[in-house]
């Protein structure tokens, strides 16, 4: 691909489904769910897209229509130059997305992956397990509904439980989650702080 | 005549073979004199651990060199780092498998409280799963501060009732 050449319509001559996606930086397409194992197999062998950097998922929030995207992020090693492909799972709550593993053997953790923290089952993926979060956890933490402090669970080990009687509890936030300001160069100042300082562990959040 | 005995330490002409003293203290002696630690290496702590256990710092000095990564053959566990929730059941069944007496450090702001992840992945404390005897604060602790739990357990150790605790157990 010479340099001359607009890398967004020479991916739209080789995957005529796509449509141009908003972006600040990179070429960026949508393309539907059904067609985006050719579209990456097309820009790999064709457009010269030869290293999948990452794949992940967006959730929009619950009472979206297309709720979960998932994006890929593909690098061309010969040119430099990136592009980035997003698909809108179907299934709405209980989302559904081709595995793209059979063209990037690389996707299979990322998918894992997805699948813990999102919950979106990619059909054709070899073992489709929980990456991060131990099996049989009920949720999936980076859901729009899901708290940073977590829900009651029980332990990953029932006999451990039984015998600290300890459970996954929320984690006390304290008006958090705690951010430090962004540019601030005084180590003082940039220390991280809580979002809502009106109430602490001893003084409860006011309603 | 009586001659007064001017002598300051042990001596074998006038005293014999036989030394007396307290059982507790002849065993806490030995039990504090030479810990052998588990490192439970969890996160970045698990570095200044490794600092500490090298020649600049040495722990060494303090009969605390032998780390072993079997738990049947340590009776330190040092907590060194980050405590998620999928591996607090592992930790537990790793200390439970160590051999009494046993002793925890929770080493570092993670371990002792949950640190700075105050998230749904992260145990809040070590001491929730695990009986802890010292904790350290920092992020990361110093390998002196460390050093500092190590000599603060030692303390412990001698003051505990071990003589009892054997016959009784």
């Amino acid at each position: 691909m010479s340099a001359t050449v607009d890398p967004l319509a020479a991916i739209k001559e080789l995957i005529p489904q796509a449509t141009e996606r908003a972006s600040l930086d990179h070429p960026a397409i949508n393309v539907p769910a059904d067609a985006v194992v050719e579209a990456l197999r097309q820009l790999r062998d064709r457009g010269g897209y030869d290293f999948l950097v990452d794949l992940t998922a967006i959730d929009q929030g619950e009472g979206v229509a297309d709720r979960f995207t998932v994006v890929y992020h593909l690098f061309s090693t010969a040119a430099s130059t990136y592009v980035r492909v997003a698909t809108d799972c179907r299934g709405g709550a209980a989302p559904v997305a081709p595995s793209v593993t059979a063209v990037w053997p690389a996707a299979d953790w990322h998918e894992r992956e997805a699948f813990d923290m999102f919950g979106i089952r990619f059909e054709g993926h070899p073992d489709l397990r929980r990456i991060l979060m131990w099996d049989g956890y009920p949720n999936h933490p980076l859901r729009k509904e899901f708290p940073l402090a977590g829900v009651e669970t029980q332990l990953p080990d029932l006999e451990v439980a039984a015998e600290t009687g300890t459970k996954v509890l929320p984690a006390p936030m304290a008006g958090g989650p705690f951010v430090a300001p962004a540019g601030e160069m005084n180590l003082t100042n940039a220390e991280p702080r809580a979002k809502d300082e009106s109430w602490n562990e001893r003084h409860v959040k006011p309603e | 005549m009586v001659s007064s005995n001017n002598e300051l330490a042990y001596n074998t002409k006038i005293e014999g073979d036989v030394i007396v003293t307290r059982a507790d203290a002849v065993i806490n002696w030995i039990r504090a004199n030479s810990v052998w630690p588990m490192p439970m290496g969890l996160a970045c702590c698990a570095i200044e651990l490794m600092a500490t256990a090298s020649s600049r710092f040495d722990i060494a000095r303090f009969g605390a060199e032998v780390f072993r990564f079997s738990p049947r053959q340590a009776d330190c566990m040092i907590v060194a780092g980050t405590v998620t929730y999928k591996m607090a059941p592992h930790l537990r069944r790793i200390y439970d498998q160590m051999a009494s007496p046993k002793w925890v450090i929770a080493m570092g702001a993670c371990a002792s409280s949950g640190g700075m992840y105050r998230s749904y992945a992260t145990l809040q404390g070590v001491d929730r799963i695990v009986p802890v005897d010292v904790y350290i604060s920092g992020c990361p602790p110093r390998p002196e501060a460390l050093l500092d739990a190590l000599m603060k357990l030692q303390a412990k150790m001698g003051r505990e009732t071990s003589a009892r605790t054997l016959l009784t157990a």
